[in-house]
């Protein structure tokens, strides 16, 4: 029996626990499309569920590692990214991937992502950006765009905020793209793709929140501001980082920016290993050859 | 003289249809289903749902061409699109 009382299923409910559900997330809310993108894709990427790890943090888009029916990791505040490379490195057969929201993973997590990027750590991390810390109340974060207004910028931000896509990027991911919650087909295959490649892959996903930021900002329902993101989004693929900021009600560039290949954590710690004592670690299995590469190595 | 332009396998040629099936007491009614769909085959209904929302249903049940976006976009788990074999359709239009 589902939360309704009836038998009536759907299909992706096999992934989810039910008796989390119904989840919290406002009508209008895009964290559940996101989620169904991120189960979706991981069915079509044809990795074996039970090598899956999700791992997140606090706030709305933290309750994803409670609600999949997977093995999964709700960590404390800003920690999911340590907590995932830790999960990484002792068992590097698991796909990890770390699903998590803007004030989690950039303000408070902020140091963790900037350096599992740069050690080109395994993983797959999905960002969901909806500009400030819609549980909290909506303050505002790291992500705000400059002039939006939030509870604690009631007369307009006036911090200049991160381009996400450039924060990973210089920090050094190996695979960086940008969708909103409104792509959802596009954001199910970057997300198969992501999965099916190595190495640090930053994905972020732009995201309503009615109830806390658009109300503020003059688009007060969900609706609202996915039509905000069909009429402004620009398909950008290969688009230079630096060029893709976010200003308020301005237009969005999306798609894929990054995509190379480059040593992961694992490799350069195998080779050690080796080196001085004859030893490697079990062998990461969890990659697939299918992942398309485009780009070369950073010089 | 007249040609007549025929797919050589147009007899076995499918049309692509879809089902719409939805867990009306999941809606929340935040109409993003409604408004992405290419052919406009959902609306809300006027009946309430378990938490008081109006859940939508398929108004244009016949335009559906199996797209699967209503079923990726609803954040509420509450939509799935199940593909219509040709035989079904047949079925269906002796009664439309
Ligand atoms: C150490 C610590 N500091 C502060 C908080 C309060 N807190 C809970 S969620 C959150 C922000 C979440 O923002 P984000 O990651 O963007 O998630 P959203 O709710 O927007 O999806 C904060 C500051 C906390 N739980 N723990
Ligand atoms: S507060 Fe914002 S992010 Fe949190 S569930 Fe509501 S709409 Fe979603
Ligand atoms: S499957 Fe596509 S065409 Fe059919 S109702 Fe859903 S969105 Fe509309
Ligand atoms: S997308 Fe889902 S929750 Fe939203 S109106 Fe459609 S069926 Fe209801
Ligand atoms: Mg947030």
């Amino acid at each position: 029996m589902n939360q309704n009382g009836s038998e009536q299923k759907h299909y992706i409910d096999q992934y989810l626990r039910e008796d989390r559900m119904p989840h919290i997330w406002c009508p209008g809310c895009g964290l559940g499309s996101i989620l169904h993108c991120f189960l979706s894709s991981l069915i079509k990427s044809g990795i074996d569920m039970d090598k899956v790890v999700v791992v997140s943090g606090i706030g709305c888009t933290g309750r994803a590692a409670g609600y999949v029916k997977l093995d999964s990791f709700h960590t404390t505040h800003g920690r999911a990214i340590p907590f995932a490379t830790g999960l990484k490195i002792a068992n590097p057969e698991l796909q990890v991937v770390v699903f998590s929201g803007d004030g989690d993973l950039i303000a408070i997590g902020g140091n963790h992502l900037i350096h599992a990027a740069r050690r080109n750590i395994d993983m797959t991390v999905i960002c969901v950006n909806n500009f400030n810390y819609g549980m909290t109340g909506g303050q505002l974060g790291p992500t705000t765009p400059l002039g939006a207004r939030t509870q604690t910028s009631p007369i307009g931000n006036y911090e200049r905020p991160f381009s996400l896509p450039y924060l990973a990027a210089a920090s050094g991911a190996v695979y960086v793209a940008r969708w909103t919650s409104m792509h959802v087909r596009r954001l199910e295959q970057t997300i198969t793709e992501a999965l099916l490649k190595r190495g640090f892959r930053f994905i972020e996903v732009i995201a309503p929140c009615p109830t806390t930021y658009g109300r503020r900002n003059r688009q007060p329902t969900g609706l609202d501001q996915m039509r905000y993101y069909r009429e402004n989004s620009i398909i950008r693929h290969g688009a230079d980082p630096k060029d893709v900021d976010i200003d308020l009600n301005g237009k969005i560039i999306v798609g894929k920016f990054i995509d190379i290949e480059r040593p992961t954590y694992s490799d350069l710690l195998d080779e050690v290993m080796q080196r001085a004592f004859g030893t490697e670690l079990p062998k990461d299995d969890t990659s697939k050859e299918e992942a398309t590469v485009v780009g070369s190595a950073p010089k | 003289m007249k040609y007549w332009r025929k797919t050589l396998d147009q007899d076995q040629v499918k049309p692509i249809r879809g089902r719409v099936e939805v867990l009306k007491d999941r809606c929340k009614q935040c109409r993003f289903c409604i408004d992405f769909c290419p052919k406009q085959v959902l609306e809300e209904s006027t009946e309430f749902n378990r938490k008081g929302y109006h859940p939508v249903y398929a108004a244009l049940p016949n335009e559906c061409v199996n797209c699967g976006l209503c079923e990726l976009i609803c954040p509420e788990f509450a939509i799935s699109v199940v593909p219509l074999e040709e035989e079904e359709v047949k079925e269906e239009a002796r009664y439309v």
